[in-house]
C-alpha cells in the first residue's frame, strides 16, 4: 500500500483498526474498526552497523529484521516477543512491549530514536532521527511506543542496535518463590552481567552475558546449574514469546507490572516472574479489582493480557487529571477518532 | 562582556495581567525568605549558563515543599502571570532565562533525598537534589546514578529531567530518559500527576518519556525516582593519538562496529589538548592532530579483553600512539584534561561559545573539516571537543565581545554548525536543549505540521501557554518570518535578538 492509499484511508474519517501482521490481535481493548493493513509498506530503509541503528518500514517482520541484524553481528537488545506469529516493527512499536531483557537492557522505547506517521490529517511527520543523543523537540518517537496506534499510523521506525553478546550462559537454581525475589533483587544490585532473570515452579533461571572473561566470572560467583546452550536459548524464547508450557491453555492471563521487590503477592492462580521480579504473570479467572487493588498496594499495576472478559478495560483505569491530558493528546494527533478507537483507553 | 538586554520589551501575550495584585497573594503564600523581588537581588536569577542571554523576572519564588509549588502555580494560572521554572542554572540553552512579565520558580529548596533502597535499586529524591548528591548517597551500597553531565557536581536531578542530560557515559548507560522511573509533576493548573511507577512501566500512554526533555514547557517536577546501577569492579582508560582529524573519527566509528560498546569514547582536537595540557598536566600527546579517550569498565578480566579489542581496532585505524592508563590516578588524570575542557577555554580566550549538534559517527571527519573551513570564513578560531562515541559535538568557539562584530559572526559560525548538523542527518542539539538559543535553529529542522504537533503537546498540558513561554519550540509565526528573511537576506544567521 502506498502513502497516498494510506491518506485516502485516513481522509475518510471513518474509524480504522490499523494491523501488521496480526500476533498481537488479542491484545489490548475489543478491536473496533475497518482494518488497515500495514504488512505491505514493509522494507529496510537504511541499516549502518558502524552507527548502531536500522530504520525500517512498519510492515517489515521482526523476523527479517533481526536476520539481518544477526548478519553484522547485531540485535535488537529489547528482545520484541513475536508470539510466533508474523509480528511487525510497526506493531511492536505500537505495542511497546518488551523480552526476558528489559529489567537489564530497557525497554523497546529505550531504544527508540525516531519514527515518521501519518496523523489523523494524512500528514506525514518526522520525530526525532538516527542519532543516540537528540533533544531537539518533544520526544514523539518514544511516545509512540506502546500508545496501540491510537495516535497515529506509524510508518517508519530508527531504532538504536547493540552488538550481540560475545558470551552467554544460563545458570539454574532450585529455588521457592520467595527466596527467589530476593536473590534475583541482591544480585541485580551487584556488579555481575547478568541479562535476564526468571522464575516459575521449575525454579530460577539466570541468563548472563558479555565478554568471555565476566560470563566465566560470574558462572564460578553463582553457582547453580548451567543449562546446556540450545536449551537456554529455546527457553528464553518460549518465555519472550509466551510458547511456555505455563501460557498454554485458554485460562485468563494477567500481567502484574510490580516494583521488582514486592513481596510474593498472596493471590490464587499460578505465578510465572520475569524482569527480576517486576513482571509477574498469574493464570486464572480472576478478580479484576482484587487484581489491581493488590498491584496498586504494590506499587504497580495489572493488566488483563490475554483472554477473559475485555469489556470492562484492559488496562488499569487512570486517574482522572491524567486521563484529560490523554485526551487532548489523542485531539492533537487525531482529532476526528479515527485510529485504533477503544484499544488503549475505553474512550480514547 | 557585553550582553543583550532582553528586559525592555514586553511580549503582547501577556499584556493586561496585574503583577501587584499576584504578588500580594504570593506573599500570603510563601515564607518571607522564599519570595524575592529587590531588582539587586534578583540579579544573580537574570540568566542560566549561557549568560549572553539575560532578562529580569518580576519576581523569584522559592518554594520550600510542593503543596507550595502548587499554590504558586495555581495562582499564577489564574492571574494569566507566565513562570519560569529553574533548578541549579547550569543549563547552556538559556531555558531559563527568566520572563520579564513572569516569576521565576527557584526549585532549589526542594533539595532532600526522600528515600534510598538499595535492594530495589532506586532512589526518591526532590527536585533540587544536585546529581552528584544522589550517586555519593548511594555510595555506601556500591551503586549509583548513571547519567553524568559535566556540571553534576551542581546540577538539580530535576534540570536534567527537563533536558534529558546525558554526560560521558551515556553510550552504553543511558541518558536521564534511560534511569528515572517515576516523576511526580505539578501542572499550571495546579495538578499533582505521577508519570511512569517504581515498577518498569505504567498504563497509558508513555508520558514519562514525553515529559523528559520537555525543557519545562510541560509542568513542574517536584519529585523523582531514579534507578541505581551497580558501580563497575573497575575502569582503565585507553589514549590514542592520530596524526589527523578524519583518522580520529573513522577509528570512532570502527571502534564501534567491532562490536565494542565503550563505557566513554571522547575526542579532543589539537586546539583543545593545547589549551588543558598547561592546567592539568594529563599528559596528553600535544603532537597529534587529535586524541581519543575510550573507556572500558567491569570485572578486571572484562576490562583486559575490551581494552586489547578497541587497542587493535585503533592500531588498524591508523593511530601513532596508544597508551592505556596504568593506575586509577592516571585514569582519572586523563579524563581531568577532558572535563577541563570547557574552563580551559575560558582561560585561553575572553569568551566562548559552546555548541551541542550531533552527527551520524561517520561524519565527524566531514564536520570537522567543514568547522576548519568555517574558521576561515567567519574568522574565528574553534576548538572541538566530541562525545564521540554518540557523535554529539561540543565545538566552542571563541570570541571576544568587546570586539565590535565579533558576538554577531559568532553567532552566525554557530549556526552554521547547527545547519550542517541536520544536513549530515544529525540535530540542532543532543543534550543541551534548545531553550531560548535555539529556537531559530527549530525553525530549520522541523517542517510547520510538526511543530503544530508540538504546540498541540504543550496545550495538552498547558492550554493557556503559561509555562516557560517562548522556549523550546518556535511559533509558526517565527518560523514564517525566518523563511521570508532568508529569502530577502540570503543567508542570514541567528538574527533572533534584533527581531524580539
Amino acid at each position: 500500500m502506498s502513502l497516498e492509499a494510506f491518506r485516502e484511508r485516513i481522509l475518510e474519517r471513518r474509524p480504522l483498526r490499523i494491523r501488521g501482521g496480526g500476533s498481537k490481535d488479542f491484545y489490548g481493548g475489543p478491536l473496533a474498526g475497518e482494518p488497515l493493513d500495514v504488512s505491505a509498506y514493509r522494507g529496510i530503509v537504511s541499516y549502518e552497523p558502524s552507527e548502531l541503528v536500522v530504520t525500517a518500514r512498519a510492515g517489515t517482520p521482526l523476523a527479517e529484521l533481526t536476520a539481518v541484524l544477526a548478519e553484522r553481528g547485531q540485535w535488537l537488545a529489547f528482545e520484541p516477543p513475536t508470539f510466533r506469529g508474523p509480528a511487525t516493527l510497526g506493531g511492536a512499536m505500537a505495542a511497546g512491549l518488551s523480552g526476558p531483557g528489559r529489567a537489564s537492557h530497557g525497554a523497546l522505547r529505550d531504544f527508540v530514536l525516531g519514527a515518521k506517521l501519518m496523523d489523523g490529517e494524512g500528514r506525514v511527520l518526522t520525530f526525532g532521527g538516527q542519532v543516540m543523543k537528540n533533544v531537539a523537540g518533544f520526544d514523539v518517537s518514544r511516545l509512540l511506543a506502546g500508545s496501540l496506534g491510537t495516535l497515529g499510523l506509524i510508518l517508519e521506525a530508527s531504532i538504536k542496535v547493540l552488538p550481540l553478546p560475545v558470551a552467554q550462559a544460563t545458570l539454574r537454581f532450585q529455588l521457592a518463590q520467595g527466596r527467589a525475589l530476593e536473590t534475583m533483587n541482591l544480585w541485580a544490585g551487584r556488579p555481575l552481567p547478568i541479562t535476564a532473570a526468571a522464575w516459575d515452579d521449575q525454579g530460577l533461571m539466570v541468563r548472563l552475558a558479555g565478554a568471555e572473561a565476566a560470563v566465566r566470572d560470574a558462572c564460578g560467583t553463582l553457582g547453580g546449574v548451567r543449562v546446556p546452550d540450545g536449551d537456554a536459548a529455546s527457553h528464553w524464547t518460549a518465555l519472550r514469546d509466551q510458547g511456555h508450557p505455563f501460557f498454554a491453555g485458554e485460562a485468563p492471563l494477567w500481567r502484574l507490572s510490580l516494583p521488582s521487590t514486592a513481596p510474593p503477592l498472596d493471590l490464587p492462580g499460578d505465578v510465572l516472574i520475569e524482569w527480576g521480579g517486576a513482571q509477574r504473570w498469574l493464570r486464572g479467572d480472576l478478580d479484576a479489582t482484587l487484581l489491581r487493588d493488590a498491584a496498586r498496594r504494590a506499587g504497580g499495576h495489572a493488566t488483563l493480557f490475554r483472554g477473559g472478559n475485555r469489556t470492562a478495560g484492559v488496562f488499569t483505569p487512570l486517574p482522572a487529571p491524567l486521563a484529560t491530558v490523554h485526551r487532548r493528546l489523542k485531539a492533537a494527533f487525531d482529532p476526528h477518532g479515527v485510529f485504533n478507537p477503544g484499544r488503549l483507553l475505553p474512550d480514547l | 562582556m557585553t550582553v543583550r538586554e532582553h528586559s525592555p520589551e514586553r511580549d503582547p501575550d501577556f499584556q493586561g495581567t496585574s503583577p501587584e495584585s499576584l504578588l500580594a497573594e504570593l506573599r500570603a503564600l510563601l515564607p518571607p525568605a522564599s519570595l524575592v523581588t529587590d531588582e539587586e537581588l534578583l540579579r544573580p536569577y537574570e540568566c542560566d549558563g549561557l549568560s549572553a542571554y539575560r532578562r529580569l523576572p518580576l519576581a523569584v519564588a522559592l518554594p520550600e515543599d510542593e503543596a507550595q509549588v502548587v499554590a504558586v502555580l495555581a495562582a499564577c494560572h489564574r492571574a494569566g502571570i507566565p513562570v519560569v521554572p529553574r533548578g541549579a542554572g547550569t543549563g547552556l540553552s538559556a531555558g531559563s532565562m527568566p520572563h520579564p512579565q513572569g516569576i521565576l520558580l527557584s526549585l532549589a529548596k526542594l533539595n532532600r533525598i526522600l528515600h534510598l533502597d538499595p535492594l530495589a535499586r532506586v532512589a526518591v529524591v526532590q527536585t533540587g537534589v544536585r546529581n552528584l548528591a544522589i550517586s555519593e548517597a548511594a555510595l555506601p551500597h556500591g551503586l549509583y546514578y548513571a547519567p553524568d553531565p559535566s556540571s553534576q557536581i551542581a546540577c538539580t536531578i530535576g534540570g536534567n529531567v527537563a533536558e534529558n542530560a546525558g554526560g560521558v557515559h551515556c553510550l552504553k548507560y543511558g541518558l536521564t530518559v534511560h534511569n528515572v522511573l517515576r516523576l511526580r509533576i505539578v501542572t499550571i493548573e495546579g495538578d499533582i500527576l505521577e508519570l511512569g511507577s517504581q515498577a518498569l512501566d505504567a498504563p497509558g500512554l508513555d508520558l514519562l518519556a514525553l515529559f523528559i526533555g520537555s525543557e519545562g514547557l510541560l509542568g513542574v517536577v517536584t519529585e523523582v525516582t531514579v534507578r541505581l546501577i551497580p558501580r563497575p569492579r573497575t575502569a582503565q582508560c585507553l589514549m590514542a593519538s592520530f596524526d589527523d582529524v578524519r583518522k580520529a573519527g573513522e577509528a570512532v566509528a570502527a571502534v564501534i562496529a567491532a562490536g565494542s560498546i565503550p563505557a566513554g569514547l571522547e575526542m579532543m582536537d589539537r586546539g583543545v589538548t593545547a589549551a588543558v595540557e598547561p592546567f592539568v598536566h594529563a599528559g596528553y600527546d600535544l603532537d597529534a592532530a587529535a586524541i581519543l579517550l575510550c573507556e572500558a569498565d567491569g570485572t578486571a578480566q572484562e576490562v583486559a579483553e575490551e581494552i586489547a579489542r578497541m587497542r587493535a581496532v585503533l592500531e588498524r585505524g591508523g593511530a601513532t600512539g596508544i597508551r592505556v592508563s596504568r593506575d586509577e590516578a592516571e585514569r582519572i588524570r586523563f579524563w581531568a584534561g577532558r572535563k577541563a575542557a570547557f574552563p580551559s577555554a575560558g582561560r585561553i580566550s575572553p569568551d566562548y561559545y559552546c555548541m551541542d549538534g550531533t552527527i551520524p559517527r561517520k561524519r565527524l571527519g566531514d564536520m570537522l573539516t567543514a568547522i576548519a573551513a568555517m574558521e576561515v570564513t567567519y574568522g574565528l578560531r574553534c576548538i572541538n571537543v566530541f562525545h564521540a562515541g554518540d557523535g554529539n559535538l561540543h565545538p566552542l568557539i571563541l570570541y571576544d565581545a568587546n570586539v565590535a562584530g565579533q558576538l554577531e559572526r559568532t553567532e552566525a559560525f554557530g549556526a552554521e554548525i547547527l545547519r550542517l548538523s541536520v544536513a549530515l542527518g544529525g540535530t540542532i542539539t543532543g543534550e543541551h536543549g534548545v531553550g531560548f538559543e535555539k529556537l531559530d535553529a527549530m525553525c530549520g529542522q522541523f517542517l510547520p505540521d510538526e511543530l503544530k504537533v508540538f504546540h498541540g503537546i504543550k496545550r495538552a498540558f498547558d492550554p493557556q501557554g503559561l509555562l516557560n513561554p517562548v522556549k523550546a519550540i518556535p511559533s509558526l509565526h517565527r518560523c514564517a518570518e525566518m523563511g521570508r528573511m532568508r529569502v530577502h537576506q540570503g543567508n542570514l544567521p541567528f538574527p533572533e535578538l534584533e527581531r524580539l
